[in-house]
């Protein structure tokens, strides 16, 4: 389906084809009484991505963007460094401050838990086994998940982050972790460290 | 948040006594190609008046309102199902509504009908919960389940639930379980336990004779979790009738009070920050300070070993029923047991064991029916009914199922329902030779958990004989 999607004076224009129908087929059980249909289509779906462009974007410029709650008279929150990208402090509700956390996450990346698996869903991109991991930093208050593309996970273990800036997909999938001391020329194909 | 204001932490308050008067469910499967939801839901409001000698017809003069918990749309291809089932039921021009909080869902529509009976807006009113996973093929509906996480953030690794879900699993596994073989047994012998208490259960899509080993030896979904230490994907509806004191006592003798909290917490793991642990009737300030030290890496909480949705729902929960030591004032749980590590992890959320210690419970055999040790009555039967490993996970039911299944018991007609050889005909399925009622004898007090995913939502229902209160 060819298609293209960008916004001009705040509005989506769309133009091609966003989906299409096929002829549906009857379901019989083994006497031949009808028990349904299939109803088989496909569809495009669009998606903003709001305040937290900046973190997609940085991804596919090889950046790690995080974000900090600078309001002095936040209760809780004050000083806080957020990764996942917060557009807002959770818990006053302002505006955060980006903070570039690229170089904290190469000095500090550190596995916090993680899962190897075989299984996945519909749609799945990625190569089996997927090795989830979940990444503490250093002076950030929240733990990342993402997935390990070289090397076996281990709690503890220190990680760098690699990114797919040669041919970004926009996606969370742009940023992969590879082993801390992963040499350039081990790094999967399309990816990049900015170590 | 990670601090609390005190009208937060406010002990929830209905403005009047809510009954739970009748309920029913319907025959769980993993499919149903020749049956509509309609008809599995009115399977089981069937039942439900047939468990108080009515009528659908007699029993819908008394609805006021319905809630209509079914979580997953995209499965069944229809928006404002909701809508569909209430006119299938005849129950229009009544207002109605539909809850979702995932794996909560059963839960938190029994939660919303509770308070509209609690607020006196209605006298009487519905809860149904169904699910359809069927019209999709296995990994379509994992993708499915997979748009449960955050779709930006979570859902593109791999389009799989029990991923996101397994990294929790992981870090409870090494830290609390310490990687020991004695604690993977533990794991393994609730996936036998609830197996095996579905093959008592008419309900039940998946009773099964295995033993720990089989479950060991069974393939791995996501290390720790194997096959048989995962929930079923279920079709199938279930339902409850909640009424005030005065139409409860008109719709049958024996009402039972219920009681529904609910507690919350970030939608990805990746955003729980570390914060105290807010603490339950049954424990004390002091009580987790060495907690870090009895095992490295615990002392983050909730981190990645609790579940902070649980341990709120059981805060507001015990006190609104006025349950202080869960395993002492309660008779049996049905608990939420999506894979056996985090049935354990639920132990301590909602104090049947202290955090660090949840596998206690099932290795005292406090939650057999039967103590396998002591072959006396076990001390807090949980999920009699095969919970969501032996009978179903029809998401919006499960909450519903599970509060019924104790309701059986505080009436003691567990063996009446689970016996009966009509229904495990009607069922087309043979009542086994060895079949056992496993009534909890006396019971008075019972406890329900219903959890979302990787704990986004929970919510505690106590179902309490009314001559058995402890909240006056
Ligand atoms: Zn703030």
């Amino acid at each position: 389906m060819p298609y293209s999607v960008d916004v001009v004076r705040g509005r989506y224009r769309l133009r091609g084809e966003f989906h299409s129908i096929e002829r549906n087929q009857p379901i019989r059980n083994e006497a031949g009484k009808l028990c349904g249909v299939t109803n088989p289509r496909r569809l495009v779906h669009t998606h903003s991505y709001g305040g937290e462009h900046e973190f997609f974007e940085g991804v596919a410029q090889g950046r790690l963007i995080g974000t900090r709650c600078d309001n002095a008279d936040c209760e809780v929150g004050y000083q806080s460094v957020f990764m996942p990208f917060r557009i807002h402090c959770p818990d006053c509700l302002q505006k955060t401050t980006s903070v570039d956390l690229t170089e904290v996450a190469n000095r500090s990346a550190t596995i916090h838990s993680f899962m190897i698996t075989e299984r996945t869903g519909a749609f799945n991109t990625l190569e089996k086994p997927i090795k989830f991991i979940n990444i503490e930093f250093e002076g950030v208050c929240t733990i990342l998940m993402g997935y390990l593309l070289c090397g076996e996970p281990a709690i503890g273990n220190r990680v760098v982050p690699i990114f797919a800036s040669a041919s970004p997909t926009y996606t969370i999938l742009d940023l992969a972790w590879v082993p801390d001391g992963t040499s350039a020329s081990e790094l999967p194909k399309g990816f990049s460290s900015s170590k | 948040m990670i601090t609390f204001s005190e009208q937060q932490l406010k002990t929830p308050k209905y403005m009047r006594d809510v009954y739970l008067v009748t309920g029913g469910n319907s025959e769980f499967r993993r499919a149903f190609p020749e049956k509509r939801t309609e008809e599995l839901c009115i399977e089981a409001l069937q039942e439900a008046c047939d468990y108080i000698n009515t009528t659908p017809q007699e029993l819908k003069k008394h609805i006021h309102s319905c809630y209509y918990g079914h979580f997953a749309d995209h499965f069944g291809d229809q928006l404002l199902g909701e809508a569909v089932i209430h006119d299938r039921l005849g129950l229009d021009p009544l207002g109605n509504v539909g809850i979702k909080t995932g794996g909560a869902t059963g839960g938190s529509t029994l939660w919303e009908a509770s308070k509209a009976v609690a607020s006196g807006y209605s006298d009487c009113v519905l809860a149904m919960g169904w699910e359809r996973m069927d019209e999709v093929p296995t990994d379509e509906g994992n993708n499915y389940i997979a748009s449960a996480a955050d779709k930006d953030w979570e859902t593109p690794l791999g389009h799989i639930y029990t991923g996101y879900y397994a990294v929790m699993a992981q870090r409870y596994w090494q830290i609390f379980g310490k990687e020991e073989d004695s604690f993977r047994r533990t794991m393994a012998e609730i996936a036998v336990k609830n197996r095996g208490y579905a093959c008592h259960n008419p309900f039940a899509q998946a009773p099964l004779k295995i033993t720990v080993d089989d479950v060991i030896a069974s393939p791995v979904v996501a290390f720790p979790l194997r096959a048989l230490d995962c929930c079923l994907m279920s079709v199938g509806a279930a339902c409850a009738i909640l009424a005030d004191e005065e139409t409860a006592y008109a719709l049958t003798d024996t009402p039972q009070l219920i009681y529904v909290a609910a507690g919350s917490h970030t939608l990805r793991v990746a955003d729980r920050r570390n914060m105290e642990i807010p603490l339950l009737p049954n424990e004390t300030k002091d009580q987790y300070k060495d907690l870090g030290k009895e095992f490295p890496g615990g002392d983050r909480y909730p981190g990645f070993t609790g579940f902070l949705a649980a341990r709120m729902s059981a805060y507001y929960g015990y006190r609104m029923a006025g349950v202080v030591d869960p395993t002492r004032d309660l008779d049996l749980v049905e608990l939420h047991d999506a894979f056996t590590i985090s049935d354990i992890q639920t132990y301590e959320d909602i104090g049947i064991r202290p955090y660090g210690l949840g596998r206690t419970y099932v290795e005292s055999g406090d939650c057999y029916h039967t103590n396998p040790n002591t072959k006396a009555p076990g001390k807090l039967p949980a999920n009699l009914s095969g919970g969501l490993i032996g009978c179903m996970h029809a998401v919006g039911a499960t909450g519903i199922m599970q509060t019924i299944e104790c309701m059986y018991h505080l009436h003691g007609r567990h063996g009446e329902i689970h016996g009966d050889e009509r229904r495990w005909e009607r069922f087309g399925k043979q009542k086994p030779a060895d079949w056992e009622d496993l009534q909890v004898e006396g019971a008075n007090r019972a406890l329900a958990i219903s959890h979302a995913g990787v704990g986004s939502h929970v919510t505690a229902t106590i179902v309490v004989n009314p001559d058995h209160r402890l909240d006056k």
